[in-house]
């Protein structure tokens, strides 16, 4: 009895030996040199592998950042300065440092504004809607309001509103991940500079259309017409393409042009209320819009800008 | 204009198809074999039928409501069929607060532990009929004569395993056998697998709808014919005849309307027979040389872990997927 | 009994209401809108100003390269504007715009209605008098017919099918030209025989048209050249690689064309243009086309100038009903449903179908249960259940090994699908994707 124990035991001794021998070759001969650095980086990396990097998910930031000297291209947008930072300093390199950026949805044609013409019954996502015509307005570069961005979002931070059937953006959970602005087909959020006190003035329209053609489509729109490019002293505001953009770096947030633009497409936000005229009272005045339209160097130098650009374009289709 | 126009991408038509009707016309086609069933075993199957198919819409709609915050699906009579294949699947004789525990096991954790329809990877009657055969053997196994002067209580198949092992020959236990009786219910059995004619009507009726392809079925039951009938030829005092095979247990209940279910089954031609041939054969096993009478549930549960894998590399193939006309 | 192509393919209910409907001639709008995107390619770019007098088959847009085609103006009067204006999805694009002046035509245009029989011209001049011409694909397709009749060097073409199959419901426009213009028809198959050195073509019918098929044998009788193939009814078998597999049983390789199979498929309509364009000096100015509707007053199969609102269409077939929901450019399985009736007629136009409100809206989409139903109805053979779920995931590198790029989009999967599930919404997006991916690894 006491020898078949004796046999049962050095049997599975040996072969536990054995196979301790064989494992041990194998991970020998198979070993993979990783730098111990990566795994520490990546665990300073705040983990949501959303992609906003460019780099496919935290891991491959985290090789990035130790494989290469030069990490002055690459930033964690959801991290922040702050990640940067840690990381910079736990592997001897100067942190590339970005402002804090916010996803901005550039459209403010709610649905009081922007009349719907038709109703699109096909599968709920913009994507599938922006490749079948121009939408539910007479807009066709607006929001969709299918919601792509919405589904795109890792982090809650953006929520269809029913009211205006806009997006909305939680400035709070914004990583800036840019996740949204590539799911739109429509190219409407831009990630802007978050601002001091996250105080921001941009511009809420993306129509190219000529003036009046947008503000037929939508009340909202930016008509072109030039008067807050030519109100902004520290010429932050370019018109191209009949749209008007307020370079956010050069943009001082003095609001002159928000209280100039007569369609409202210019937006402040996070900024303490006006006392002596409250904006949104101002807002359903619309007698300013027309006399913007028929204003009449507007229309001239929007015509020649559009030919130009029709022309452009059937030569670039050759 | 006032109303305003509707855009959508194309196609602006669309087929009379529903979910609701491919299930409708399942349960149609089950109707026969249910008729049957009421005529042979009487009240008893009929109340076994509505508890299973009451308990498993209930259970269905209660999870969407309360734990999956769903839209109600129940419209799509997907919960009624698994309830009535759950009953097809159970003795006459079966306790009802048996049903009701076969019917959550098999809606809460056969279908909607999964998220609900489309999701399961098997098929949720048989979850619920397996769990009841694993945990309660006897209530499951113990048929009410239908006849008096049948086999008494004992399947064909659990009298043909019993005789076999202690020793008697196929031909001796073939007495008495009839053929005509099986083909007609008069046996035992749970309630959708003893009346192999009314199935196959239905079979025909699927067929002739379209709800389902030829391709599962007739694997299945080829399969098992070929593989027993080798079995009979090498030696016909061990093995049972295939005709007695195919006939009986619930080989056809379960080719034509389980082994079909199309969520927990290929989705390609090839993969169809493929899936077929593999439950026919694992059936045959445990037939033959397993502990259980029977198989097929046990069969058809195997081979559907396996459908992910045979959709994954048994596609159809692509027109055009040829090489260019020489000039 | 006919053949028909072997994979997939779907029965939706015929409704042709206008099938018995002889073609009449619209009268002439005020205005004609004339898109210079008409067709498959670069836009064409315009030759005339804004206030130039225009006549009827006047060239007054060129084509602006290789695949690209000629527009010339379907009407005599004055060029109002050079601008963009909404297509049918309410997208801007250029369109010269027209005010109608009279009916004067060009010189040179043969309007009689004798048929002119027998073509002395090379081959080459076929095509180039077809290139002038502006024809392009009139199935709805819209690819420059002169391009397609330049057979890529190494290849040459063996068969001609003329696609009369109009496998769409409710459309009727091909099905009477043919019973029509059946004598001019058959002159212009043996045009573009001629043009493309084929010494066989074959016109496939489908047998829900047999008086068309029985006209045309009749006029056929005596001769090899032309036979009628009659086709059992199954739809998407308009579909150009599925006619090629029905008609002579090739299969074109995936990512191929016709050609690869040494056959060339033109529309019914386009052999029309190609007659007038060869034989009476007559540029692609009108066509035919099927207004269609189970409300409307009168459905119609009209012949109608290319730039024509189609809301005018609409209006001399009886008005737009009440309840209308949907107004389609093209057929219920593949055309395109429109935000703008305003919109003007084009040359790949074939109709114009009118939905109520309740035959408009999709089902609400359910859970896939893994029918297989698509990958049965799909007549390429691939798994619309497995692309739709790629696509919806955003794996468009998968989808490319999946087939994505070989989808027709002809809507057999969508049709069936018991779930109402948008299948072809989100495969076309896909297969758009997948098209970009395999374009950047080209170049």
């Amino acid at each position: 009895m006491s020898e078949t124990l004796l046999f049962t035991i050095l049997a599975l001794c040996a072969l536990g030996v054995l196979a301790a021998l064989i494992l041990y070759f194998v991970a020998q001969k198979f070993k993979v040199l990783e730098d111990p650095r990566i795994d520490n980086v990546e665990g300073i990396l705040p983990g949501a592998n959303c992609g906003g990097c460019g780099y496919p998910g935290c891991r491959g930031l985290a090789e990035a950042l130790v494989k290469n000297d030069d990490i002055s291209q690459m930033f964690c947008p959801v991290g922040g300065g702050a990640t940067m930072k840690a990381v910079a300093e736990y592997l001897g390199k100067s942190a590339p440092e970005k402002e804090p950026q916010v996803a901005e949805i550039r459209c403010n044609g709610s649905c009081d504004k922007r009349p719907r013409t038709n109703i699109y019954d096909g599968a709920s996502s913009c994507a599938v809607a922006a490749s079948l015509y121009a939408g539910e307005t007479g807009c066709s570069y607006g929001c969709l309001g299918c919601g792509d961005c919405v589904a795109a979002c890792n982090f809650g931070a953006l929520r269809m509103n029913p009211e205006t059937g806009l997006p909305e953006v939680d400035a709070e959970k914004c990583t800036a991940c840019g996740a949204c602005v590539r799911a739109c087909p429509r190219m409407i959020i831009e990630l802007r500079k978050k601002g001091p006190k996250n105080r921001r003035v941009y511009v809420s329209c993306v129509n190219k259309e000529k003036g009046a053609i947008a503000r037929k489509a939508c009340q909202a729109a930016c008509i072109a017409c030039g008067k807050c490019a030519k109100v902004c002293p520290f010429g932050a505001i370019v018109v191209e393409n009949n749209l008007a953009y307020i370079d956010s770096f050069k943009c001082k947030l003095c609001r002159k042009c928000v209280a100039e633009c007569p369609t409202h497409a210019i937006v402040e936000v996070n900024f303490p209320p006006k006392k002596e005229i409250p904006p949104v009272a101002e807002k359903k005045d619309a007698t300013d819009a027309k006399d913007a339209v028929v204003a009449p160097e507007t229309v001239i130098r929007n015509d020649n800008t559009s030919a130009a650009a029709m022309a452009g374009k059937i030569e670039n289709n050759d | 204009m006032d109303n305003k126009l509707i855009v959508s991408p194309s196609p602006h038509v669309h087929g009379k198809l529903s979910t609701r009707r491919l299930m409708l016309d399942v349960l149609i086609a089950l109707l026969p074999a249910f008729a049957v069933t009421i005529f042979v075993y009487g009240i008893p199957a009929l109340m076994v039928t509505v508890v299973s198919i009451a308990s498993c819409v209930l259970f269905e709609s209660l999870i969407q409501r309360f734990l999956l915050k769903q839209r109600p699906t129940i419209g799509d009579l997907s919960a009624v069929l698994t309830g009535a294949l759950l009953a097809f699947n159970l003795p006459s004789s079966i306790p009802l607060w048996l049903v009701v525990i076969g019917a959550l096991v098999a809606i809460g954790i056969g279908k909607m532990s999964f998220g609900g329809i489309g999701r399961n990877p098997f098929n949720p009657a048989l979850v619920g009929r397996v769990f009841l055969l694993l945990s309660f053997p006897v209530a499951m196994t113990t048929f009410p004569s239908p006849t008096p002067d049948a086999m008494s209580g004992a399947t064909p198949l659990t009298f043909a395993k019993e005789a076999l092992k202690s020793g008697q020959s196929v031909s001796q236990l073939m007495d008495g056998v009839s053929y005509t009786d099986m083909l007609f219910g008069l046996k035992a059995g749970s309630l959708g697998e003893i009346a192999a004619l009314a199935l196959l009507i239905g079979f025909v009726y699927l067929l002739c709808r379209k709800v389902i392809t030829w391709h599962i079925p007739v694997a299945i039951l080829a399969t098992i014919a070929v593989f027993t009938g080798g079995l009979y030829l090498s030696d016909p005092e061990h093995y049972l005849s295939p005709i007695y095979q195919v006939l009986n247990g619930g080989a056809i209940l379960g080719a034509v309307y389980m082994a079909t279910d199309y969520v927990t089954s290929p989705m390609s031609k090839k993969g169809m027979i493929i899936y077929g041939i593999g439950i026919g054969l694992i059936t045959v096993f445990i037939r033959v040389w397993g502990a259980y009478p029977e198989g097929i549930s046990f069969a058809i549960l195997i081979m559907n872990a396996v459908v992910p894998l045979i959709d994954k590399y048994v596609r159809p193939t692509k027109f055009g997927a040829v090489k260019p006309v020489k000039q | 009994m006919g053949r028909t192509f072997r994979r997939g393919g779907i029965h939706p209910p015929d409704n042709k209401l206008s099938a018995g409907e002889a073609i009449k001639v619209m009268p002439l709008p005020e205005t004609v809108t004339v898109m210079l995107s008409q067709h498959i390619g670069a836009p064409s770019s315009p030759q005339v100003a804004k206030g130039d007098k225009v006549l009827a088959g006047q060239l007054i847009a060129s084509a602006s390269g290789f695949v690209s085609a000629n527009i010339h103006s379907p009407v005599s009067g004055t060029v109002t504007s050079i601008d963009s204006v909404p297509d049918a999805g309410g997208t801007r694009r250029p369109a010269i715009t027209i005010k109608v002046e009279g009916d004067e035509w060009a010189e040179g245009i043969d309007r009689s209605s004798d048929v002119r029989k027998g073509c002395s011209l090379t081959p080459s001049q076929i095509t180039e008098k077809i290139a002038a011409a502006g024809i392009v694909g009139m199935g709805g397709a819209t690819f420059p017919t002169h391009v397609k009749l330049s057979v890529p060097p190494g290849k040459c073409a063996e068969y001609l099918i003329i696609n009369g199959v109009e496998c769409e419901p409710y459309l009727t426009s091909d099905h009477r030209v043919m019973l029509e213009r059946g004598e001019e028809l058959l002159e212009g198959v043996r045009i573009l025989a001629k043009a493309l050195g084929v010494k066989h073509s074959y016109i496939g019918i489908e047998n829900n048209k047999r008086d068309a098929q029985k006209h045309l044998e009749g006029l056929l009788a005596g001769t090899t050249d032309i036979q009628v193939v009659p086709l059992k009814v199954q739809y998407p078998q308009g579909g150009e690689k599925q006619l090629i597999d029905a008609v002579v049983r090739r299969e074109v390789p995936s990512g191929g064309l016709p050609i690869d199979v040494a056959v060339v498929v033109q529309n019914v309509g386009t052999a029309l243009a190609v007659y007038e364009a060869v034989q009476k000096n007559k540029p692609l100015v009108e066509r035919v086309v099927t207004v269609t509707g189970k409300k409307l007053g009168r459905p119609s199969n009209l012949l109608v100038r290319i730039g024509t609102p189609v809301s005018a269409l609409i209006e001399y077939c009886g008005g737009m009903p009440d309840d209308t929901g949907k107004i389609i450019c093209g057929g219920p399985m593949m055309g395109r449903a429109m935000a703008n009736p305003d919109a003007p007629v084009t040359k790949g136009t074939s109709g114009i179908l009118l939905m109520s409100g309740s035959e408009s809206l999709r089902a609400p989409a359910a859970a896939c249960i893994r029918c297989g139903k698509c990958g049965g109805a799909c007549p390429m053979g691939l798994q619309p259940a497995m692309l739709y779920k790629l696509a919806r995931h955003k794996l468009f590198e998968r989808m490319e090994a999946f087939g994505a790029q070989d989808c027709i989009e002809c809507g057999s999967c969508s049709f069936t699908c018991p779930a109402s599930l948008p299948l072809l919404d989100y495969i076309r997006l896909g297969k758009g994707e997948v098209m970009k991916i395999m374009r950047a690894r080209k170049a």
